[in-house]
């Protein structure tokens, strides 16, 4: 009898950084199936951004540079321009996409640049420490809001799928979860098609992945699941938000 | 190739392809916009990359993302630009990255003006961005001199796998002279990549590579910084550039000038020798590495009294010139911001002040 499970090839066999109960690990493995599935790790360049995930690197096997805060997708932008037969990736937090580097990003994607984003929307700044986010809930504690966010004051949370899909320019646009497997497998389906349409030459593509934070919520990882089903999910709907072929495909939508 | 009329601004576009360069990125801003217009329509002729970024921030890290995947590239600013895009030189540097940025500077500081002017010396020479990092400047005196820079630039930044910049004042990139393109500086790239993440199976390689300035560990990074200081310490030793002007005989007063300003102070120069009155000069072609010895040497030759910084902006260099003099000799300065322009004999009679 064969191997039914392993460790994906473009995975390094290390141990990682993350708290316990985060949901980097399961995005990171879910990106490295992907692209052996595809066959595509030996022209990969990722871009790891400032955040948690700066380390990110570490844990995969093939290309990767190192972003400033928000700048992933302008550097993508480059690689992609002058090298189209890599297939190229932003992987990207809330601090980095949503706040600093929401110039590049809306840009990149408007101009329908040929690489793939992962956005994880854990709704905190992780690495500074807990800081309020552009994708803070209403009323959420963190280090800077520690009476909860006011939306009176700071707004309400941007929901950057919907800010993406909203742009006339074709592109996929999806979000999903990984918070229970169930999630998991159509998280993993989601980001599958999406780097798809990056080796078809197609279309932009932007996978929106809510996630937890355990450290930084103040919940052990069980308690941090029920909070994103209870407080994420209702203003964060899963689904396909755009297709290149200009709508969701049947069933995907939310 | 026959000598054609251009500007500044277009010759500096077509220096980049001549010399091999097909990868450009950029954002309008006067008064260089005329590079990323010539190049619009220039770039899709050769097979080029020709893209107009939505920020000065954005197309920097255009230019490192670029670089890092091991494409020639590079992209032209003026001055409030090139601030935005000094904190990518700074990871560019960090990361061992070549990239070639050109600033054709103007007055300043903050929205400043449209016109000529050098006053972006210190942030080219000594920073601009954060951390332990220098770049090898190179400041053209004429539109040939900036073909001729933008062209070694690429295979410097190479050399190096730093960042270079041409440092050029905004007359370099308005004015119309006559060019030609010399086909001896045609270059290909000079390394061979295996550092770049340009993807494992065009390195034929299964070791991946990072481009990256993090360095969590201080030992690491302390080890990092020698590393870059050694480059920059070898661009001192084999880099330096400079044109010495009317030196030979004895003279009583010694200008050190570069760019557009020092083709007015050589007017001065002539207008002194007919009143009798010898001054030499030096002018820095690279402004990092500085020419610290030809300056040395120049302003201790007995007959001379005075050195004379003279710049389009309030005396940036004055620091570098007093560096190198020692206090062997008296350094002044004069110059104008803004736009304003020295003459000739604002020159002579400031110099004629310093000799008495």
């Amino acid at each position: 009898m064969g191997k039914t499970f392993q460790k994906p090839l473009a995975l390094a066999d290390t141990i990682t950084h993350y708290c316990p109960g985060c949901t980097h690990g399961v995005i990171h493995r879910l990106v490295a199936e992907v692209i052996d599935e595809l066959g595509v790790r030996g022209r990969t360049v990722g871009i790891a951004p400032v955040g948690c995930a700066v380390l990110a690197y570490n844990y995969f096997t093939f290309d990767f540079q190192e972003a400033a805060h928000g700048r992933a997708p302008a550097m993508a932008t480059g690689i992609k321009r002058v090298r189209p037969d890599l297939i190229v990736f932003t992987y990207q937090g809330d601090g980095d996409l949503a706040s600093i580097g929401m110039g590049e990003i809306i840009h990149a994607a408007n101009r329908g640049e040929k690489f793939t984003t992962i956005f994880v929307n854990n709704a905190v700044y992780g690495m500074t420490g807990g800081q309020m986010a552009p994708t803070t809930m209403p009323n959420q504690r963190t280090t800077t809001s520690p009476f909860g966010r006011n939306v009176d004051d700071v707004g309400m949370p941007i929901k950057v799928a919907e800010l993406i899909a909203a742009l006339q320019t074709p592109a996929y646009v999806v979000r999903e979860a990984v918070i229970t497997p169930k999630n998991i497998l159509k998280a993993k389906k989601a980001m599958k098609k999406a780097f798809e349409y990056q080796v078809a030459g197609r279309c932009y593509s932007f996978v929106e992945l809510v996630s937890t934070c355990p450290t930084n919520w103040g919940l052990t990882p069980v308690d941090a699941v029920k909070w994103a089903q209870n407080t994420m999910l209702p203003y964060y709907p899963l689904g396909e938000l755009k297709t290149p072929e200009g709508k969701p495909a049947p069933g995907a939508e939310h | 190739m026959a000598k054609v009329l251009m500007k500044g601004n277009e010759a500096i576009g077509e220096a980049a392809i001549r010399a091999g360069c097909l990868n450009y990125f950029a954002y309008p801003i006067t008064p260089q916009s005329e590079v990323a217009e010539y190049l619009s329509k220039r770039m899709p002729e050769v097979g080029g990359v020709f893209l107009q970024g939505e920020s000065e921030v954005a197309v920097s890290y255009m230019i490192f993302g670029a670089a890092a995947a091991g494409a020639r590239v590079f992209t032209t600013s003026s001055s409030p630009g090139i601030s935005l895009m000094s904190e990518a030189i700074s990871y560019i540097a960090g990361a061992q990255c070549p990239a070639v940025f050109v600033n054709i500077m103007r007055g300043g500081p903050g929205l400043g003006g449209i016109l000529p002017s050098q006053a972006d010396y210190l942030q080219a020479t000594k920073g601009g961005g954060h951390g332990d990092y220098r770049m090898l400047v190179m400041a053209p005196a004429s539109v040939q001199e900036a073909v001729e820079m933008v062209m070694q630039a690429f295979p410097l930044a190479e050399k190096y796998r730093n960042p270079v910049m041409i440092l050029g004042d905004g007359l370099i990139g308005q004015m119309m002279e006559p060019v030609e393109f010399p086909d001896n500086l045609k270059t290909e790239p000079s390394n061979k990549n295996d550092w770049a993440t340009n993807g494992m199976d065009t390195r034929g390689s299964q070791t991946r590579n990072l481009v990256k300035s993090l360095y969590l560990d201080p030992e690491v990074l302390n080890k990092h910084n020698l590393t870059l200081k050694a480059k920059y310490d070898r661009m001192k030793r084999e880099e330096i550039r400079f044109e010495a002007h009317n030196t030979d005989g004895d003279y009583q007063a010694l200008i050190v000038s570069y760019g557009t300003m020092s083709r007015v102070c050589r007017t001065a120069i002539d207008l002194l020798k007919d009143q009798g009155i010898e001054v030499g000069m030096i002018r820095p072609q690279t402004l990092f590495p500085y020419p610290e010895q030809a300056v040395l040497e120049a302003a201790s030759k007995a007959s001379c009294k005075a050195v004379a910084s003279i710049e389009m902006n309030m005396g940036q260099m004055v620091e570098d010139i007093e560096r190198s003099v020692r206090g062997r000799r008296p350094v002044s300065w004069f110059g104008k911001c803004g736009g304003e322009v020295p003459t000739p004999e604002e020159v002579l009679e400031v110099v004629k002040g310093l000799i008495g």
